[in-house]
């Protein structure tokens, strides 16, 4: 055994463990992660010193399945990484490939689109908002909140036949068309949300413990947000306006009249009046997109077998929790070459340690939450 | 001083306890009885799959042109057949759908052109062994037969 000398005093304490910190696994069985997400704390009494996130407990290797499946076998694959919005992961990946092809889409096809996204959105902020109040400790509104996302579900499986993973899009357009009482059900649903909307608003917003539970926790500022390339409404209660269905609209967003909401501080509180503000907007969106709903084909000119020519194409949409990308490379085969995909969660998740940093363990579980992951995405 | 008031008063929880008690609907039953009631699904759902035969003659629809197999992501389905001397068409002899790789995407069924093959409304795929997730061409035909349960 070779003879061990001890470090000078100065140095001994700087290493050692201060007898105050403490660290500590949270997840990944923690109900409050959302999942397979596990942190590990370090603690000096109840004050978050640092985080650090392992990730990757239901990683699947999507993007290395895309390579040995045609086009249009991948695209059932996509809607199970941001399974909460199974529809917009769809739209991402068909609007890229149809990049590649360089094919038109009709019409009706970019309207009922843009309904099934919005509708999404809606049922991915209802769960948001949900677990959201469920970790903070208030039990009622993800009762209220389930009733009114199965509405949503309701139609995804009249449309397509699939409540969560729906793979309603095809490469060129629509595989469905839509039923007989789509726009009615549709509409009934946004009277229904906007109404249901006050109630949560009566459940939450005025409350005093919720207000002190997400009020000034978790700051994040713009400046942050753009260090860490945090999209969606996280950058939006930052007070940046960046939306990209108003920044490099697609899908004919640019037809429908919405505001972008934003707020100041960008803390837990306003994060929650974002969403709530968003899910008003897409309200909006699918009536309008609804009564202008065109006649027409649903799908474009693409034939049965997808072969884009050489190339790469790299698309990104306003996913429900941020920018969503979906980078396809063709070499001209049957199969893509490689799909590189942006995931909202994964790029919002990077900034957890700067919120939680100097914050107490509680407010952690209130952070993760706002953050809204899916580990489904992140891990991919 | 009328805010100090609101504070003392609880208004605010007041009004969310309100909310939850205006939702308590004890006449309104969302329990599904399941295994007696079976809840009903969408008319486009993707559950089971069957393989269609002809109503009069009972013969199968499928001409073995192995395109659902090709459409299929995870390589689930087997189509064997057998070259008829006389008609000169492909004659089917076996059909076998590994049901517990399905992910329900509905690929097989969009690339059919006879429609034969077809994802049904039944959802009761449950067997005691792997094997049993195996379907064959008979089991195609009839279609999963669950135990219907009574008082």
């Amino acid at each position: 055994m070779a003879e061990t000398t001890l470090a000078p005093p100065e140095v001994q304490a700087e290493t050692l463990l201060d007898s105050n910190e403490l660290v500590l696994n949270m997840g990944p069985q923690h109900p409050s992660t959302h999942g397979v997400l596990r942190v590990i704390l370090k603690l000096d009494g109840e004050t978050v010193l640092g985080t650090d996130c392992v990730i990757g407990y239901l990683h699947r290797g999507v993007e290395k399945i895309a390579e040995n499946r045609t086009f249009q076998q991948f695209a059932p694959y996509v809607d199970r990484m941001d399974y909460v919005a199974a529809v917009s992961n769809g739209l991402g990946y068909c609007m890229a490939v149809e990049k590649l092809l360089d094919v038109e889409i009709p019409p009706r096809a970019q309207a009922v689109r843009v309904i099934l996204t919005e509708l999404n959105r809606l049922a991915s902020h209802l769960l948001w908002l949900g677990t959201h109040a469920l970790d903070i400790g208030a039990i009622t509104p993800v009762f209220l909140c389930f009733r009114e996302r199965e509405e949503v579900l309701k139609i995804f499986e009249n449309y397509c036949g699939a409540r969560l993973t729906t793979h309603a899009f095809r490469i060129g357009g629509l595989q469905y068309e839509t039923y007989d009482t789509f726009e009615k059900e549709c509409l009934e649903f946004c009277d229904l949300m906007e109404q249901k909307l006050k109630e949560y608003h009566d459940l939450l917003t005025g409350n005093r413990i919720w207000v002190r539970r997400t009020k000034g926790v978790g700051i994040l500022n713009a400046a942050d947000c753009k260090d860490y390339g945090v999209t969606g409404p996280l950058i939006r209660a930052a007070g940046v306006e960046w939306d990209l269905r108003k920044a490099q609209p697609y899908c004919g967003y640019e037809n429908y009249d919405f505001d972008i909401p934003t707020a100041e501080t960008g803390d837990t509180f306003d994060r929650y009046m974002v969403r709530m503000e968003e899910m008003v907007q897409s309200c909006r969106i699918i009536r309008q997109a609804v009564d202008a709903l065109p006649e027409g084909p649903i799908k474009g000119k693409v034939g049965k077998v997808i072969k884009p020519p050489p190339g790469e194409a790299y698309v990104s949409i306003e996913a429900p929790k941020g920018e969503l990308g979906y980078y396809v490379v063709s070499d001209g085969s049957l199969n893509p070459y490689r799909v590189r995909v942006r995931p909202p969660s994964f790029v919002n998740l990077g900034a957890l340690d700067k919120m939680c940093r100097g914050s107490l363990v509680a407010d952690v579980v209130a952070i993760i939450g706002t953050i809204d992951i899916v580990l489904g995405e992140v891990d991919r | 001083m009328a805010s100090l008031i609101k504070t003392f008063l609880l208004t605010d929880l007041l009004k969310g306890l309100w909310t939850t008690f205006k939702n308590q609907k004890p006449s309104k039953v969302v329990t599904e009885q399941y295994p007696l009631n079976r809840p009903p699904v969408a008319e486009r759902y993707r559950g089971a799959p069957r393989l269609n035969t002809h109503p009069e003659t009972s013969e199968t629809l499928c001409i073995s042109c192995n395109l659902c197999a090709l459409a299929c992501p995870e390589q689930l389905i087997v189509v064997t057949s057998e070259r008829n001397p006389e008609t000169k068409r492909k004659d089917l002899t076996t059909f076998t759908y590994d049901v517990s790789r399905c992910m329900f995407c509905g690929l097989c069924e969009d690339a059919c052109p006879v429609d034969a093959l077809e994802l049904t409304q039944d959802f009761e795929l449950a067997t005691y062994t792997r094997e049993g997730q195996i379907w064959d061409r008979q089991m195609l035909e009839e279609g999963p037969l669950p135990v219907r349960y009574t008082h």
